[in-house]
């Protein structure tokens, strides 16, 4: 599936040893060209590398605490306009909202990277499970993707985060028991086609066992696609996530994008054109998702080469 | 050939009834397994324990969980939903009010996207290599990645607070009362109050639609009968409209069907953003509230949306291609 020759192409170098370096990052080299090539990946790579470090060194660059109420003389420091001392200005209760939004990595990257993880892992081992043995395992799991594809999302989201309690992991919790519905019907369709391919029947006949056969030599061949969906799924669970804290059911010591929006909101910026308030955390969301999207498109591209024509 | 489609057709809706039986009953489980009692609307904190039992046995509480699960299964298949805690009035009742405000809300914008959409897409294919394609691309992705409800407060802000041109919130006037749904309909007063609520989702769903369109059109012009087109010397843009774009709207058709099911579930922010009365806004207030039948009902009523257009989108597959038979076509 994935155009190996074209990488090599690249690399191998009409030199006749190549030095040491070449050879270490030859696997990553289709990767390396898709991104010389492709500026879409190359934006969702570097808007990931900017938001990795900005969490990271949170508390270097913010210059206030994002929860402590700004004073100067025993007032409050409400409602100000954008200025150096405020880069981004303050909320109506003299909170920093440029130190928020810095803060507001942290929270996005952690539910975005976990959802992912738990949607890209159960929906592989479910495909798997479901394409390898079939009969009843498969129809028994894929009429169980077919519950998931019928509940509301978002409204599972809020109704379990309400019951289990406003947490960040609830909120990872309830969107890894749905979202891995699309992932596992694709690794499923994918699985249907390599079980059939000689190595597999060759590993099979040679007496590997099906839990062998189906981790040490399907499970490889299907990873790629795994990783796909697992991107797309950072997209969608810092969406939602920004969602439910609009709608009132987030966590609320953790001062994320969707509790700045929904603070906003609330607070009446709208009504007060406090756009310098409300525009950065959705731009942000906005950057995030789409670095995810374009990360994604340009990994599609390396799996299914005939793509590129278009 | 006409059997084996009657068979197909029988399975699939067994199995649309299977699904909303599964999720029934993962809904009871949820409502009373979670912490929390689900009486607390009723019961005051100075009541006594036998006052408390009493109530208990007034809704059926006290008897044993599959007992209770057997009464709730009855009730749901007769349409029984309970009375809303606060309301104190019939779930349904208080669901059909708020419906049609959701289905009229999502039917527009839907229309309207996907009419910018398919259009939108088709031109992007036909301009396929160029800037303009990538620039079009670049901001259907954009909107793709925005939160509806950020959408949803730029246009509120924007057109409802610094221009002025539209309500802020509700579904009309204060003190306007429609008598019927035509009224409602027919007043240009509901239009104006629609527009921003259906201006937003509509600028978040095209992204789909166009994206869609775009690569279903790029598929098909490399098909055989274009380049036979092509060779008989017909014009591009009747290559583009008669061939390869009435082609390219199949999938289109399926994805709106599933799209509907989707938006009725999805559109629960933009209807918070613009305080707009429909299922979304009385689901999530029902939660906040505690009001647990209401909001079991509210959750029930779009499931039921989402699996009976999973299911319509599958018949109409299956109706436009002989060839599937029970294999799913996947549509974002």
């Amino acid at each position: 599936m994935v155009d190996v020759t074209r990488g090599a192409e690249v690399t191998v170098a009409p030199v006749a040893a190549p030095p040491r370096a070449s050879r270490l990052l030859r696997p990553l080299a289709p990767t390396i060209d898709i991104l010389k090539r492709d500026r879409f990946a190359l934006a969702g790579v570097v808007i990931y590398a900017v938001l990795i470090l900005v969490a990271i060194f949170a508390p270097l660059i913010a210059p206030h605490d994002p929860q402590v109420v700004m004073e100067r003389d025993g007032l409050w420091l409400t409602n100000q306009k954008p200025s150096s001392a405020f880069l981004l200005g303050t909320t109506n209760v003299g909170r920093d909202i440029f130190s928020q939004l810095v803060y507001g990595a942290r929270p996005a990257l952690l539910v975005g990277f976990s959802a992912a993880f738990i949607v890209a892992f159960v929906g592989t081992v479910v495909g798997l499970v479901a394409g390898y043995f079939g009969g009843w395992i498969d129809n028994l799991l894929m009429r169980l993707t077919d519950v998931a594809f019928g509940i509301p999302f978002l409204p599972f989201v809020i109704v379990l985060v309400a019951f289990l309690g406003p947490s960040i992991w609830n909120v990872v919790l309830s969107m890894g028991l749905l979202l891995w519905r699309d992932t596992a019907r694709i690794i499923r369709s994918q699985v249907l086609t390599v079980r059939e391919r000689a190595f597999v029947q060759a590993a099979h006949i040679s007496g590997a066992s099906s839990w062998r056969t189906m981790f040490l030599y399907i499970a490889p061949n299907i990873l790629a696609l795994s990783f796909l969906y697992g991107t797309l799924a950072i997209g969608w669970a810092i969406l939602t996530e920004a969602s439910v804290s609009f709608l009132g059911f987030g966590d609320p010591t953790v001062v994320s994008w969707g509790f700045m929006l929904q603070d906003a909101y609330v607070s009446q910026a709208l009504a007060r054109g406090a756009y310098y308030w409300f525009v950065p955390p959705g731009v942000c969301i906005m950057l995030a998702v789409m670095g995810g999207f374009f990360i994604g498109r340009g990994y599609e591209e390396l799996l299914f080469p005939r793509l590129r024509e278009r | 050939m006409l059997r084996a489609r009657l068979i197909y057709l029988l399975g699939r809706l067994a199995q649309m009834v299977g699904v909303l039986w599964v999720i029934v009953t993962i809904l009871f489980l949820i409502f009373r397994l979670m912490p929390g009692n689900p009486l607390t609307a009723y019961i005051d904190p100075t009541f006594t324990a036998e006052q408390e039992e009493a109530v208990k046995r007034q809704f059926g509480l006290d008897k044993p969980l599959y007992t209770q699960y057997a009464l709730y299964l009855k009730n749901v298949a007769t349409g029984n939903l309970g009375r809303s805690f606060f309301q104190k009035e019939p779930v349904l009742d208080v669901l059909m009010d708020v419906f049609p405000n959701t289905l009229l809300l999502t039917v527009t914008s839907l229309v309207a996207a996907y009419a910018f959409g398919v259009v939108g897409g088709a031109f992007l294919a036909w301009r396929r290599g160029t800037k303009v394609e990538g620039a079009g691309i670049l901001l259907a992705l954009m909107t793709r990645a925005a939160p509806e409800f950020f959408l949803g407060m730029l246009v509120l802000s924007f057109f409802s607070f610094d221009l002025g041109w539209f309500p802020s919130s509700g579904v009309s006037d204060p003190g306007v009362i429609y008598d019927s749904i035509v009224e409602q309909l027919l007043s240009a007063d509901f239009w104006h109050h629609l527009a921003l609520p259906a201006l937003t989702m509509a600028i978040y769903l095209q992204g789909l639609p166009l994206l869609l369109m775009r690569s279903n059109m790029l598929e098909v012009l490399d098909e055989d009968f274009v380049t036979m087109a092509r060779m008989k010397g017909l014009p591009e843009w009747r290559i583009m409209l008669a061939h390869a774009a009435r082609n390219a709207l199949l999938p289109i058709v399926t994805a709106l069907t599933v799209g509907i099911g989707y938006a009725v579930g999805g559109n629960v922010v933009v209807e918070n953003v613009f305080s707009w009365p429909g299922i979304g806004r009385v689901l999530v207030r029902a939660v906040q509230a505690k009001d647990y039948p209401l909001a079991q009902g509210a959750f029930l009523l779009i499931a039921v949306v989402i699996v009976s257009m999973n299911f319509l989108a599958d018949v109409f597959y299956s109706a436009l291609d002989p060839r599937v038979s029970a294999t799913k076509q996947e549509v974002g």
